[in-house]
C-alpha cells in the first residue's frame, strides 16, 4: 500500500509504532493523509524481511525521500522538496515495481523498435477484426492468436457471450455498434474455450428465483444449454459443456481443445 | 516482409516436425504457396488466425508444457483488469500479462458501471466471479489516450440527439468525469487534452463505482483487495499508475519517470 504526501518546505514524519503519517506544516497544495494499519495482514501476506523497498519517482518539485526503515526501525524524517511515492509494504511496492518493469520492457522491446508504426496507430486504428473472447486469464486472444496492436478490437466478458439485440443496451452491443458502424471491421470472431467457468455455471443452473450476477449474465447462453441437454442427454457434463460452446459460436469460430485447432471443421494437426 | 518471415518459420516448422501427417503438411505447403504469390495482397482472415495460433502453439504452448498443464487444471490470477476494447491497448501486450495472470474485461472506454443486476449483469458477472470465485488481489482499470468512447461522451450533443443506439447509453457511465472536466476547465481549449483528462477521470469514476459492489467494498476494507487506476498514453509511450484508498486517490507514478526541470 502506498501513501502519497505532497508538500513544499514541510517536514513529514513517520511514527514507528502505529505507522501513522502526519504533516507538521501546511502549504496551499498540501495533501495530508493519516493511515494506520497492521502490516502483517496487508494483502494477507507477511513481510518477508524488514526492508521496505524505495521507489523514486519525481514528478514535481516537492518531496525528497530519505530511506525508510522497517517496522522495527526508526522513525524517519522526510525533508520535503520533491513529490515522491512513499512505499510501505513489500507487496505494494513490488506491484508498482512490477508494473514499471512490464511497461518499460514493452516500451524498449516493442514500442521504440516500431516507433513509426506506433505513431501511425496513434493517429487512428483500423482493425480488421472484432474479437469476442472470454475474460478467463488463460485465453487472451492477443496471446493465443498473436494479435498485434491495431489488429483486433476486443470485447472480453464471461463466457464470450453476445446478448440478443432485443435485450437492450449492454457493453457488448455498444462495442458491436462502435466496431461495426464506426470502425467498419470486416470480421467478427467469437472465441470459446475449454473448462469455461461461465459455461459451467450455465450448465448447472436451475430455475432459482434469486439469480447471482453470473447467472443473470450466462442465461444469455440458455438456448445453447437447452439444445445441448436435449440432444446429448446421455453424455457427461464436460462433453455437454463443449457442445454448448460449439453450438453457441458463429460458423467460422476457432476452438482449442487439448492442443487441437479446427477451422471450418478441418483438422490442421493434433 | 511479414510473409517472408512467415515462410521462413513455416519451412523451419516443416523440417522440424517430420512426423506431421501428409494432410497437415499439404495444408502448410498450400499456405506457403499463397504467401509466395507475388502481388497478391488479399488479406485472408482465416489464414491470419491460423498463422497466429500456429505461432502461439509452436513458440509458447509447446515450449511451456508444465505451465499450460497447470493452467488447464485451474486459474488463479492476481489481477482483474478492465481495459478498453481499442485494438491498440491490449494489456497482455503493453504490460506483458502472461496466460493465467490477469482476468480481463474489455469494453468501450474501460468503464465499470455501478452495481445494477438488471442493467449491468455483464460487468457484475465479471466482478462477482473475479472476487468471490477467483479471489483476485488487485483490480486495475486502465484508460488510454484518444479513446473513441470518451470522445463520444465528451462530444455528445447536449440537446440529447443520439445517432447511436447503444454506445451513448453505455458511455454515460462516465458522465461524472465529463462534468468534472468541464466544470474545472481541465485541458483549457485543447480538445485532446480535455478528452485525455476525461479518460483519466473516468478511470476514477470506475474505481469509485467498483466500491458499489458489496464484495469489492468488503475485500478492499479488509485490505485483501487493492484498487488501482492506469492511463496508457500511446502518443508519447507513457504509462501512469495510481492507487485508490477509500476516497483518496494517490498521485500517479509515471513510467518512464518524467525528467525534472529544476
Amino acid at each position: 500500500m502506498a501513501i502519497l504526501a505532497s508538500t513544499s518546505s514541510s517536514t513529514l514524519s513517520i511514527s514507528k509504532d502505529s505507522y501513522s503519517l502526519s504533516l507538521s506544516a501546511s502549504t496551499s497544495s498540501l495533501d495530508i493523509h493519516t493511515v494506520s494499519f497492521n502490516s502483517s495482514t496487508i494483502f494477507g501476506s507477511k513481510r518477508k524481511s524488514g526492508k521496505i523497498q524505495q521507489t523514486h519517482f519525481s514528478n514535481y518539485p516537492g518531496v525528497t525521500m530519505k530511506a525508510l526503515r522497517d517496522h522495527l526501525g526508526l522513525a524517519e524524517e522526510l525533508k520535503t522538496n520533491k513529490l515522491e511515492r512513499v512505499v510501505e509494504t513489500e507487496d505494494g511496492s513490488d506491484l508498482f515495481e512490477d508494473m514499471k518493469h512490464r511497461f518499460l520492457s514493452f516500451k524498449k522491446d516493442k514500442y521504440l523498435k516500431n516507433l513509426e508504426h506506433y505513431q501511425n496507430l496513434a493517429k487512428a486504428q483500423a482493425p480488421k477484426f472484432l474479437v469476442i473472447g472470454c475474460a478467463d486469464s488463460r485465453v487472451c486472444p492477443s496471446t493465443i492468436l498473436g494479435f498485434q496492436p491495431g489488429e483486433a478490437f476486443m470485447v472480453r466478458n464471461i463466457a464470450n457471450l453476445v446478448p440478443p439485440f432485443e435485450s437492450g443496451p449492454s457493453e457488448t452491443n455498444a462495442a458491436l455498434e462502435f466496431s461495426v458502424n464506426s470502425l467498419e471491421v470486416k470480421n467478427i470472431l467469437v472465441v470459446g474455450h475449454s473448462c469455461c467457468g461461465g459455461i459451467r455455471a450455465l450448465m448447472s443452473m436451475n430455475d432459482e428465483v434469486d439469480k447471482s450476477f453470473i447467472q443473470s449474465w450466462v442465461v444469455n447462453g440458455n438456448d445453447a444449454r437447452l439444445w445441448t441437454k436435449a440432444a446429448a442427454s446421455k453424455l457427461s457434463f464436460d462433453h455437454n459443456a463443449n457442445t454448448v460452446r460449439r453450438n453457441q459460436s458463429i460458423e467460422d469460430n476457432l476452438k482449442e481443445k487439448h492442443g487441437r485447432i479446427s477451422v471450418k471443421n478441418h483438422l490442421l494437426w493434433s | 516482409m511479414a510473409s517472408q518471415l512467415a515462410i521462413q518459420r513455416l519451412n523451419k516448422f516443416l523440417s522440424e516436425k517430420e512426423e506431421l501427417e501428409e494432410v497437415a503438411a499439404a495444408k502448410i505447403e498450400k499456405l506457403m504457396t499463397e504467401l509466395l504469390r507475388p502481388g497478391d495482397h488479399h488479406f485472408d482472415p482465416v489464414q491470419r488466425i491460423i498463422h497466429g495460433f500456429m505461432d502461439f502453439r509452436m513458440h509458447k504452448f509447446d515450449k511451456n508444457p508444465c505451465l499450460y498443464a497447470q493452467l488447464a487444471q485451474g486459474q488463479s490470477p492476481k489481477f482483474l483488469v478492465f481495459a478498453c476494447s481499442d485494438s491498440r491497448v491490449s494489456p497482455s501486450y503493453i504490460l506483458n500479462f502472461q496466460p493465467g495472470e490477469a482476468f480481463m474485461a474489455r469494453n468501450i472506454a474501460n468503464l465499470v458501471p455501478k452495481f445494477n443486476q438488471l442493467k449491468h449483469s455483464g460487468t457484475g458477472a465479471i466482478i462477482e466471479y473475479a472476487i468471490t470465485a477467483l479471489e483476485v488481489e488487485n483490480i486495475l482499470v486502465i484508460g488510454h489516450s484518444k479513446c473513441g468512447g470518451i470522445q463520444r461522451l465528451m462530444e455528445h450533443p447536449e440537446d440529447g440527439s443520439a445517432p447511436f443506439d447503444f454506445i451513448d447509453e453505455w458511455v454515460q457511465i462516465g458522465a461524472p468525469a465529463k462534468d468534472k472536466v468541464i466544470a474545472e476547465g481541465i485541458g483549457g481549449d485543447d480538445k485532446q487534452a480535455q478528452f485525455d483528462s476525461c479518460a483519466k477521470e473516468a478511470v476514477n469514476v470506475s474505481l469509485e463505482n467498483l466500491l458499489s459492489y458489496p464484495y469489492v467494498k468488503k475485500a478492499a476494507s479488509e485490505r485483501k483487495l487493492a484498487l488501482r487506476g492506469g492511463f496508457y498514453d500511446f502518443v508519447n509511450g507513457v504509462f501512469e499508475l495510481w492507487e485508490k484508498h477509500g476516497s483518496h486517490i494517490s498521485t500517479p507514478i509515471t513510467i518512464p519517470p518524467l525528467h525534472r526541470h529544476n
